[in-house]
């Protein structure tokens, strides 16, 4: 039925292909999805290695028992992951299953896209002139990180995360259990993958550059608006500094915005954390993620930039 | 959606991501340097679904009345948005299969300003009269080293063609730094033996000197630096369409 589908749709497709702004759209969509794909992957695996194959007890062993101090020690942690925002979802997912408080496995959550050594230097590469950038975003991730963890001892709600509604993988062999947990994760993660990607496409495709221009001259509104951006266009965070880097009318403080929001949240991060951790959580877990984020980098702009 | 549906779209996923970077199609989306990871990621997902197809067959046979498919355990309520959810992936595997929609060109580019990133010691231009440079390079001598290591060379630039607002003709290329969702374009202007009606997006190869002319981009402010052209010819798209 599906192949029928396709070869009834293709005459058309192609036609509407001609259209610029839809063959930018499928390009940017296609880019994306492709993109994100290895390192979806990548976090799968591990997140199934995690659950497979690493015992709860060593994280009661490396985590300090006190979420209060697991938090930070949990960000720190993000160093080691080096991947894109895509691939920590699952692994934080699979942390809690593991037994890791919800506080520390989200702080992870935050860290590990932003402040991994392949982002770091893709920063440095790209504000070749700005050193003190690459602390910036450094020090503002880990800062927004461990607050939102402190955030959710203080304020969270074990309700609003969606029970771990996976399929026990208990009493089934290893390999069995291995294979579950990557089908489960990539088919669950990979759907909201492709739905955020529609997302970012349609701004590529759509809203023009130049409305930026009108907003870069304020103070106020031009770190909104690359905040905004940040969420909007879900840009992989070991390419986003490339992109901040060329929106050279807006101040640094903008841009360390637009670098601090991005790989914590952006549309097809909120889309996977929606399919991951439940939708009641992603409602209220990415606006204040924002709002902190934007928050710490106004502050940590106005001290190092 | 059971579990012989999700094996199928996994083996869809990975088979289309495979297709894509065993030829030289992934080069339309992303940066070269994905592609080991790309076929990895390819055979992991082929992988998952013979895995979930072989243990789903031996769940079948061990156990007959477990035949329906629906063993998943995470058919209850509102796990359904999961599920409902998975069956987009069929439709970058299609746009990728069947549509396969070319690199970024004219359209994108027109609508980002130029983006050239500040660089300072400029080593000098290799041997060769006239000597190939790609956009980003030319670009970025002409307007950081005020064209002084430019100076008394000539030189041969391969990019699209792009036609700006006031009608007149650009010299461009997308520059990625992971995939087209962060494209963004650098732009040359073209004056001296420029003919009249060249088409947006088709792919002209320019011999010729660096001139102090330059212009700014509209959309964002950037500097855009002229060349003057001696020389134009029509050419085929390169393989990678897009700079690093």
């Amino acid at each position: 039925m599906l192949l029928v589908g396709v070869v009834v749709f293709r005459g058309p497709v192609s036609n509407a292909l001609s259209d610029p702004a839809l063959a930018t759209w499928t390009t940017v969509f296609v880019a994306i999805v492709t993109q994100a794909m290895p390192f979806l992957v990548f976090g799968v695996v591990l997140s199934a290695v995690i659950a497979v194959f690493v015992p709860a007890s060593f994280f009661a062993r490396v985590l300090p028992s006190r979420p209060v101090l697991a938090v930070p020690v949990a960000s720190s942690a993000g160093v080691v992951l080096p991947g894109c925002e895509c691939a920590s979802v699952p692994v934080a997912g699979a942390m809690m299953r593991r037994g890791v408080t919800p506080s520390a496995a989200l702080a992870f959550l935050l860290a590990a896209p932003a402040i991994n050594p392949i982002v770091l230097t893709a920063t440095a590469v790209a504000f070749p002139g700005n050193p003190q950038m690459v602390v910036a975003r450094f020090v503002a991730s880990l800062i927004v990180a461990c607050a939102m963890g402190w955030l959710w001892l203080r304020a969270g709600k074990t309700e609003w995360l969606r029970p771990p509604s996976r399929p026990s993988f208990e009493g089934q062999g290893r390999g069995a259990a291995f294979w579950g947990s990557v089908r489960h994760d990539v088919v669950h993660a990979g759907g909201f993958l492709v739905l955020g990607a529609m997302a970012a496409a349609t701004l590529k495709a759509v809203v023009p550059q130049e409305w930026l221009q009108a907003v870069a001259g304020s103070p106020v509104l031009s770190v909104l608006a690359l905040a905004v951006l940040a969420v909007l266009l879900s840009i992989c965070s070991e390419a986003d500094a490339f992109v901040a880097a060329s929106l050279s009318q807006f101040s640094l403080t903008a841009r360390l915005a637009f670098l601090v929001v991005g790989p914590t949240v952006d549309l097809k991060l909120i889309a996977m954390q929606a399919g991951t951790f439940g939708r009641g959580f992603a409602a209220r877990f990415a606006p204040t993620t924002f709002a902190v984020a934007v928050l710490v980098s106004v502050l940590v702009g106005a001290v190092l930039l | 959606m059971n579990r012989q549906a999700q094996a199928v779209i996994l083996l869809l996923v990975g088979g289309a991501i495979l297709r894509a970077s065993v030829t030289d199609l992934y080069l339309r989306y992303v940066k070269e340097g994905l592609r080991p990871f790309l076929i990895a990621a390819g055979v992991l997902l082929v992988a998952a679904a013979a895995a979930t197809l072989w243990y789903e067959l031996r769940a079948r046979r061990d156990t007959p009345d477990h035949a329906d498919g629906h063993g998943d355990g995470d058919g209850h309520g509102h796990e359904h948005a999961g599920p409902w959810v998975a069956w987009l992936l069929v439709l970058p595997v299609f746009a990728l299969l069947l549509v396969a929609p070319p690199a970024l060109g004219s359209y994108a580019a027109n609508r980002s300003g130029t983006a050239l990133q500040e660089t300072s010691d400029f080593a000098p231009l290799p041997a060769g009269d006239p000597v190939t440079v790609s956009v980003v390079d030319y670009a970025t001598r002409a307007v950081y080293d005020d064209g002084k290591s430019l100076a008394g060379r000539r030189v041969r630039i391969i990019g699209f063609v792009l036609v700006g607002d006031d009608g007149a003709a650009y010299l461009a290329r997308m520059i990625l730094s992971c995939c087209a969702a962060d494209a963004r374009p650098v732009k040359i202007g073209l004056s001296g033996a420029v003919p009249t009606g060249l088409a947006a997006d088709s792919w002209i190869e320019v011999t010729g000197r660096y001139t102090a002319k330059s212009t700014k981009d509209s959309v964002n402010d950037g500097v855009i630096p002229y060349l003057d052209v001696e020389e134009l010819t029509q050419v085929p798209a390169p393989t990678n369409q897009y700079e690093e």
